[in-house]
C-alpha cells in the first residue's frame, strides 16, 4: 500500500453557441441626451462580466470611453430578443449584435456632428475621449455631449442603432450527414499531476497546467479570472461533484447544496494558466467563448493521471475513492 | 407573535427596531434596517455569506437571533469604507479580481477582516483556515486568498 503519483494530459475543442432553431441575439444602442450610450439586451450577466464586455465592445465601436456606456440587461419581457446566456455564446453572439447596433448609432452621431461642423460625415473621426473631429484638422471638433444635445433638441435625430446576429440553423446533408451544428471553436489542453492513495482511494491533485486558446481576450484580467475559477471547477467535476453519490441506501444521500461536495480553499491544486490568443474570424474583435470550455480538459486529464498512477480506468464521474478502490479490487482479482 | 425591542450599534450608528421574536439578525439587517451587504445563502450556517462581526467576533447572522444582540457592536461590509475610501480589503478584492458574481464577497471580507485584526501578517495557511467557513462557487478561491494576503501587505506597509 502506497501513495502513487501519476500524470495525465487531455486536450479539448469546444464550440460557441448551439444549433436548435437557429441561434440569434439582438441588441439596441441609443444615446442619452448628454451623449452617454445605452446598450439594451436581454442577455444575462450572471457574474461572468457580460456587462463590462458589452460596454467595451460598444465603446470601441462608437469611439467613446467605456465609462460612457451603460448596459441594461436581463429583462426578457422588454429587451430585444436573446437566446440566453449559455453554450458560452454571450460574448460572441451578443457582442456581434452590439457591434452592428453601435455602428449604426455611430453613423447617425457622425451625421449630426457633420451638420454641426458643416463638413461631410465621411471626413469625421472620433478621438476616443468623447469628441468628434475633422480628419487632419483636429482643431475643428465637437464634443459628443454637444452632438447628443443637438440631435435631441435641435435636429430631431435619434442617435441609435439596431443589431442582429444570427447563426442560422444547420441541417444535415441527406447523403453524408455532414452539418455545421456549432461555430467558433475554442481549444484547451491540461496536464494534471495527482497522488493516489491505493489503500484509501483518495486522490490529491498536486498541480494543473492549462493552456487555453480563446481567440482575442477582450478583457485579459477577466479572462484570467474565469480560467482560474474554471480550472478549479474542472477538478471539482472530476473528483467531487455529484447529486447521486453511492450510498447503500439513497436516504443517506445529500439533500441540498450543503452536501454537494466541492473543493474548498484548503483543497486547491497549484494552478497555472496560459492564454493563447488567435483571433477568430467571426467573433467580435476576434473573441471566442471561453466560458464553459475552461472547466472541461481537467476532467479527462485527472482521469488519465489516475490511470497513470494506479493503472485503473475510471469512466464514471466523479472519480471517488470508492470507485478507485472497486476498480483496484477488480484489477487485483484479474 | 409579540414584537420585541432590540437596540444595537451598526457600523457606528445606533439602531432601535421592533422585531418579531425569533427573527434572525440577517433578516433584521436586510429587511428592517436595509443593510443588504450580508447575504442569505444557505440559512443554516454552512455557507458563510451572511457573516458579520459582532463585538469583534465573526458570527453567522443567519444563526443569530436579533433579540440576542441588544447592546452589541455590529459591523458589516457596508460599513467598512470610510469617507468614501474603500477599506484595504475591499480595495484588494477589487484590484485582485477576487470577486465574480459577488454573492460570497461580503462574507469573505468579514472573515478576512477578523483574521487581519488579530493576525496582521498571516501566512497562506492562516488565510485558508480563516476562509474555510465561506463558500465560493466562481473564483476557485485562489484570487480571494491572494487578495487577503495582498491587503495584509498593504496594511503593514502603511503601518511602517
Amino acid at each position: 500500500m502506497a501513495i502513487r503519483r501519476g500524470r495525465g494530459v487531455a486536450a479539448i475543442n469546444y464550440p460557441t453557441g448551439m444549433n436548435l432553431g437557429g441561434d440569434p441575439t439582438q441588441a439596441l444602442v441609443h444615446s442619452t441626451p448628454t451623449g452617454n450610450f445605452m446598450v439594451t439586451l436581454s442577455s444575462v450577466d450572471l457574474g461572468q462580466g457580460m456587462k463590462q464586455i458589452m460596454a467595451q465592445i460598444c465603446a470601441e465601436t462608437i469611439g467613446v470611453p467605456t465609462d460612457r456606456v451603460i448596459v441594461d440587461t436581463a429583462d426578457t419581457d422588454t429587451g430585444p430578443h436573446c437566446m440566453g446566456t449559455f453554450a458560452s455564446r454571450g460574448t460572441h453572439r451578443a457582442g456581434n449584435a452590439v457591434i452592428q447596433a453601435a455602428k449604426e448609432a455611430r453613423q447617425v452621431m457622425l451625421e449630426v456632428a457633420a451638420e454641426e461642423l458643416e463638413v461631410n460625415a465621411s471626413d469625421l473621426e472620433t478621438d476616443g475621449q468623447g469628441n468628434i473631429r475633422v480628419k487632419g484638422a483636429p482643431q475643428k471638433s465637437i464634443s459628443i455631449f454637444d452632438v447628443a444635445l443637438s440631435a435631441h433638441f435641435k435636429r430631431g435625430r435619434s442617435i441609435s442603432g439596431r443589431g442582429m446576429f444570427l447563426i442560422p440553423r444547420s441541417y444535415p446533408e441527406k447523403e453524408t450527414g455532414a452539418m455545421k451544428p456549432s461555430t467558433c471553436y475554442a481549444h484547451a489542453c491540461t496536464v494534471a499531476e495527482v497522488e493516489v492513495d491505493d489503500e484509501t482511494g483518495e486522490v490529491t491533485v498536486l498541480n494543473v497546467k492549462n493552456v487555453f486558446e480563446i481567440g482575442r481576450a477582450l478583457n485579459p484580467k477577466m479572462v484570467e479570472q474565469q480560467l482560474v475559477g474554471g480550472s478549479w471547477m474542472g477538478i471539482s467535476h472530476a473528483l467531487y461533484e455529484t447529486t447521486e453519490p453511492y450510498y447503500p441506501n439513497r436516504d443517506h444521500g445529500g439533500t441540498d447544496f450543503n452536501q454537494y461536495l466541492m473543493p474548498g480553499p484548503g483543497d486547491l491544486a497549484e494552478t497555472e494558466i496560459i492564454v493563447l490568443e488567435r483571433p477568430s474570424s467571426d467573433g467580435p474583435f476576434g473573441a471566442k467563448g471561453p466560458g464553459e470550455m475552461c472547466a472541461n480538459p481537467q476532467i479527462p486529464a485527472v482521469a488519465n493521471a489516475v490511470f497513470d498512477a494506479v493503472g485503473v480506468r475510471i469512466d464514471t464521474l466523479p472519480i471517488t475513492p470508492e470507485r478507485i478502490l472497486r476498480a483496484l479490487k477488480a484489477q487485483a482479482a484479474g | 407573535m409579540a414584537k420585541v425591542p432590540v437596540q444595537f450599534t451598526l457600523n457606528g450608528s445606533e439602531k432601535a427596531e421592533f422585531v418579531e421574536s425569533g427573527t434572525t439578525l440577517l433578516n433584521a439587517l436586510r429587511d428592517k434596517i436595509g443593510d443588504t451587504s450580508p447575504k442569505g445563502g444557505c440559512h443554516q450556517g454552512t455557507c458563510g455569506a451572511c457573516s458579520v462581526i459582532i463585538d469583534g467576533e465573526l458570527r453567522l447572522s443567519c444563526l443569530t437571533l436579533a433579540e440576542t444582540c441588544g447592546g452589541a457592536n455590529i459591523k458589516t461590509t457596508a460599513g467598512l469604507a470610510e469617507g468614501g475610501v474603500l477599506h484595504p480589503l475591499q480595495r484588494a478584492f477589487l484590484d485582485g479580481f477576487a470577486t465574480q458574481c459577488g454573492f460570497c464577497t461580503p462574507g469573505m471580507i468579514m472573515a478576512a477582516k477578523v483574521l487581519l485584526d488579530r493576525t496582521p501578517n498571516p501566512s497562506r495557511e492562516d488565510v485558508v483556515e480563516a476562509l474555510s467557513g465561506n463558500v465560493c462557487r466562481c473564483t476557485g478561491y485562489e484570487p480571494i486568498i491572494q487578495a487577503v494576503l495582498s491587503a495584509a501587505r498593504a496594511n503593514s506597509q502603511n503601518v511602517a
